[in-house]
């Protein structure tokens, strides 16, 4: 029998997502969760990071503006920006309208795959947003 | 604190309960105030934030954006009950107001009112109040949440030295009513329906006691968003009533709106946000509210900080608020002002992205001569220096209810 294995949505503490290309794969979307756009509310500019740039687990790497506010976006896990959503810089809102699809962030080359596993998966960031609320 | 009260006393007994009213806060230390809509905002799906004490709605579903527009497009509703309302009875009491501030309230024809500055003596901004004087036998009077402690601690010390002196004032925070601005260009069509007097004669800073949909209220033409509007003193007991009515009008399109959009709104009509863009420490002159000081009181240079803020109005302040505007990212609070050298020189005291420019607004100090409209500064955004532009405020057009 054929297993078949999809990659799974992984989820940080300070609310972004992080989905692996496909499983054989160490480049990762990222964005951030419904639940931290609809806290943060309508997005009206995001500063993107450079591609190429080499990050750290924790940094803060971009920034993401509502009317009210500006809210860090830090670096999910260690690795390199791969390519960044540019449709935002014209569409800041499709972070709020599509946070999972449209509204990706940027793609980065994940240092050490084994890492994703200390992440939360869609469950059990459920259960921590829940208490968050 | 619910239900009517009925308070009209001296300042001794004031004094004492206000000490009261500081030891309740006391013994209740981290719990929020909560005004008479609180379990309306949460019903309505308010996301609730601290400020100034208070419980109060930062947005609701819709959010910050929507609410803006609405009421830029329609109508909105907003919650200010946080904010201090009083009132100063006394034969002497205009002296009273006058002897704490810039107005030219012997001026006022009865029934109207204006924004004025709670002056200290070196001519700095303790607050800024909406004083109206009405045609009964009291100034009613509105100021910030924030400031609320201070300004009644203030009034209080000099209310006590103006007695002393043989003046006949007393001074009376309204604990029983909440405070609801209703505000858009709908705001005319959607209250004319509940009121039993012509709006167009209620025009801008004119207040008046009405019944609105039935309840007794005071309606004051005024607000905090550049738009036509009023806001309506109503009985804590009927503040959820008035609002479900207004909200349920057939004429126009009427929405509730948090601080999130009140804070855009102001912005983007140029108004100060105290603690923000005003503070202790700016003199009206620095903070372009020179135009609050009316002629009377300059002729007299009888108001606390006179001699410097005078001075300052005929050799120029070193430095000015200014409106500035800049693309990419936004500046906020606190963001630092350079000039084409890279020098800093001023602060941004507000800002944020505006809805309706779709660029972002600021206001900030700079010196003298780099606040003429016109010209180039930069501001700095985290490690990114943004060029921005010195700006005529308002950002938007004003639509102040104001017939010739």
């Amino acid at each position: 029998m054929i297993q078949y294995s999809f990659p799974e949505r992984k989820f940080t503490e300070e609310h972004e997502w992080l989905l692996l290309k496909d499983d054989a794969s160490d480049v990762a979307t990222v964005g951030v969760s419904d639940f931290a756009q609809s806290q943060l509310g309508d997005m009206v500019y995001v500063e993107l990071p450079e591609v190429g740039r080499a990050i750290t687990k924790g940094e803060e790497m971009m920034v993401l503006e509502s009317v009210k506010a500006a809210s860090d976006v830090y670096a999910p896990v260690d690795g390199e920006v791969v390519e960044v959503n540019n449709a935002l810089e014209e569409r800041p809102e499709l972070v709020n309208s599509s946070p999972y699809d449209k509204g990706w962030l940027f793609t980065m080359k994940v240092a050490d795959v084994s890492s994703l596993d200390s992440l939360m998966n869609e469950k059990e960031y459920e259960k921590f947003i829940e208490g968050q609320e | 604190m619910h239900g009517p009260y009925i308070v009209h006393i001296t300042v001794a007994t004031c004094s004492a309960i206000m000490l009261l009213l500081i030891g309740m806060c006391d013994s209740l230390r981290g719990a929020l105030k909560k005004t008479a809509l609180y379990d309306f905002h949460v019903e309505h799906g308010a996301k609730m934030v601290p400020f100034a004490g208070w419980s109060m709605p930062v947005q609701y579903k819709d959010g910050i954006l929507k609410e803006h527009r609405q009421c830029r497009e329609h109508a909105a509703i907003f919650d200010v009950s946080h904010m201090l309302q009083s009132k100063m009875y006394g034969k002497d009491r205009v002296k009273f107001i006058e002897s704490l501030t810039v107005a030219d309230v012997e001026g006022f024809a009865e029934n109207t009112g204006g924004l004025s500055l709670l002056m200290n003596d070196t001519g700095g901004i303790i607050d800024d109040l909406i004083i109206n004087k009405t045609d009964q036998d009291y100034l009613y009077i509105v100021s910030n949440a924030g400031c609320a402690d201070k300004d009644q601690a203030h009034v209080l010390e000099r209310l006590k030295e103006f007695q002393a002196k043989g003046h006949d004032v007393t001074f009376e925070p309204i604990l029983d009513m909440a405070l609801v601005a209703i505000q858009g260009q709908a705001v005319a069509k959607v209250l004319q329906k509940g009121v039993d007097f012509d709006l167009s004669h209620l025009k801008f800073m004119n207040t008046t006691v009405s019944k609105v949909f039935g309840i007794d209220c005071r309606v004051t033409r005024c607000g905090y968003t550049g738009e036509d509007g009023v806001e309506i003193s109503v009985p804590m007991n009927e503040a959820v009533s008035l609002v479900t009515k207004l909200l349920n009008s057939k004429v126009g399109s009427v929405q509730l709106a948090g601080l999130g959009a009140r804070d855009s709104l102001r912005l983007e009509a140029g108004l100060c946000l105290y603690g923000n863009d005003i503070d202790d420490s700016t003199t009206p002159v620095e903070a372009n509210l020179s135009w609050t000081i009316a002629k009377r009181r300059r002729k007299l240079a009888d108001f606390p900080g006179a001699s410097k803020v005078l001075t300052q109005l005929k050799e120029k302040p070193e430095r000015r608020r200014v409106g500035l505007v800049s693309s990419g990212a936004p500046a906020r609070h606190g963001a630092t002002i350079l000039d084409d050298a890279g020098a800093t020189v001023g602060e941004v005291t507000s800002g944020c992205p505006s809805p309706v420019l779709k660029k972002n607004i600021m206001m900030g100090y700079v010196p003298l001569k780099l606040s003429k409209v016109g010209n180039k500064v930069s501001v700095k955004v985290r490690n990114k220096t943004v060029p921005a532009e010195v700006v005529k405020m308002p950002f938007v057009p004003t639509n102040y209810y104001t017939p010739k």
